[in-house]
């Protein structure tokens, strides 16, 4: 049976993990490779590092995070964060990174996850989509939740998949931080208008959250920073409880040796 | 010297890695010749199998790969790499595998999500000398939306997925993996070790 999977997001600017609110209040927390170590160590099914680095640098750093943590971590992840180019998006893989999410580029030019999708396969296409209730559905909001686009989140969602995109990561910019479980009407929806898996992020703050999510959605995924960085919650412990209440996870391996 | 076939398809750097961290030397060649003096070889593949099937005949890979076969050269192909070892697939059913094993490539039907993304158990259905360190139950990351129908009897392990399907295939001197070793952590990293450390006269059985 497939597993849900787990996975922690790395925030990172220039190459170091940074916690904070996402734009605001940002703290250096370390490096992002032996952040990431520690999640692997704790069972982390997948990671997703967010570059949020803002200076001239930024190609060459994200590109040379994703060889790093290449080098010594033998799971799936993802790299993000102000990806604006299938070139760019190229060199990210080259580096070994297994998948890249769009989000605001793609918004503007939605020929962008065709493009990354024909060079690379719809399999390192992920379609990030920051999603704000508006009434009785969601809208699609840009550069980092700032902007609204009007765009509906589950017509842009099947819209990008029908363009290529192989996974969907589905971030409530209502629940970011607010530690009230994940949005899973927002999930439930989107999870149900397309045949991608989907990864929902935004709000878990327990084991409970993951819980409700697997059991009242048909998200693929769950996606949290701040509950695995500070919050106490190990990817471990989560597990338990997720295999506790009947949910398929991928269980604790045997070390390497 | 591990030769990991580069026909331009697929995350390679991080075959080459799974490798190193193993403690096996493991290169890229992206021409036919460079197998000639390869002790193993790695048939790597991700997206669609038209694209791959191409790619790889249009560099000349495929009489390479048949010769390394005949010579007695361990072989494994991962996800697309491994579909590639049967005759074709119903993604591209103009572009031809290798023909190393009978059968074709479906898609996967009767499941809700296509492509499976994700961690899965395998059930070992059959023994292979570089599957000692996989138990049955292990859990390997695949990443495919089409799975092999072997004619013969080669399935060495299964994964459920809307039913079973093929997720390891092998014989002599060859395996193919329809999830990815590299990115299968600790589980991953045993058996591109058993792969990596296969005497090469053993596994071909008949080179001697």
């Amino acid at each position: 049976m497939l597993a849900k999977r787990i996975i922690p997001c790395l925030d990172v600017r220039d190459g170091r993990v940074v916690k904070g609110t996402r734009f605001e209040d940002l703290r250096d927390a370390g490096d992002p490779v032996e952040l990431a170590t520690r999640y692997d160590r704790e069972g982390a099914d997948e990671l997703v590092f967010l570059d949020i680095t803002a200076s001239a640098e930024r190609r060459r750093t994200v590109v040379d995070l994703a060889a790093r943590v290449a080098d010594v971590l033998f799971i799936p992840f993802t790299v993000g964060g102000g990806i604006s180019s299938a070139e760019l998006a190229g060199e990210i893989l080259r580096g070994g990174a297994d998948k890249v999410a769009v989000n605001s580029a793609a918004v503007r030019d939605p020929g962008l996850i065709s493009e990354i999708a024909r060079r690379h396969g719809s399999q390192a296409t992920v379609l990030s989509i920051d999603a704000k209730r508006e009434g009785d559905a969601w809208t699609v909001v840009v550069d980092g939740g700032r902007t609204p686009t009007g765009r509906d989140v589950v017509a842009w969602a099947t819209d990008a998949v029908a363009r290529g995109a192989g996974e969907v990561l589905l971030n409530s910019i209502d629940r970011d931080g607010t530690k009230l479980g994940f949005d899973l009407e927002l999930t439930a929806a989107v999870a149900d208008a397309v045949t991608v898996p989907v990864i929902a992020s935004g709000g878990a703050a327990s084991a409970q959250d993951y819980v409700e999510l697997f059991r009242r959605t048909h998200a693929d995924a769950g996606l949290a920073a701040s509950i695995f960085h500070y919050g106490g919650l190990s990817v471990g412990d989560l597990k338990d409880a997720l295999t506790a209440s009947g949910i398929a996870v991928r269980p604790p391996e045997r070390a390497f040796a | 010297m591990i030769a990991i076939v580069d026909y331009g398809v697929g995350n390679l750097a991080s075959v080459r890695k799974a490798f190193a961290a193993v403690g096996a030397r493991a290169e890229l060649v992206d021409a036919p010749a460079g197998l000639g003096d390869a002790t193993a070889v790695v048939l790597p593949g991700v997206g669609n199998f038209g694209h791959c099937s191409r790619e790889f005949h249009r560099r000349g890979f495929a009489p390479a790969l048949r010769e390394a076969r005949e010579r007695g050269v361990p072989i494994l192909g991962i996800c697309v790499g491994m579909q590639l070892l049967f005759d074709g697939s119903e993604e591209d059913a103009g572009e031809p595998g290798l023909g190393f094993y009978r059968g074709s490539v479906t898609k996967l039907s009767g499941v809700p999500r296509v492509p499976q993304i994700g961690w899965n158990a395998v059930r070992r259905t059959g023994d292979h000398p570089w599957l000692r360190d996989v138990a049955d139950g292990d859990h390997f990351y695949f990443v495919h939306s089409y799975a092999a129908q072997p004619v013969d009897d080669v399935v060495r392990g299964t994964v459920d997925y809307g039913g079973d399907r093929a997720a390891i295939v092998g014989s002599d001197g060859l395996l193919g993996v329809q999830f990815h070793p590299e990115k299968s952590g600790a589980n991953g990293l045993r058996l591109l070790r058993a792969f990596a450390t296969a005497d090469a006269r053993v596994a071909a059985g008949r080179g001697r």
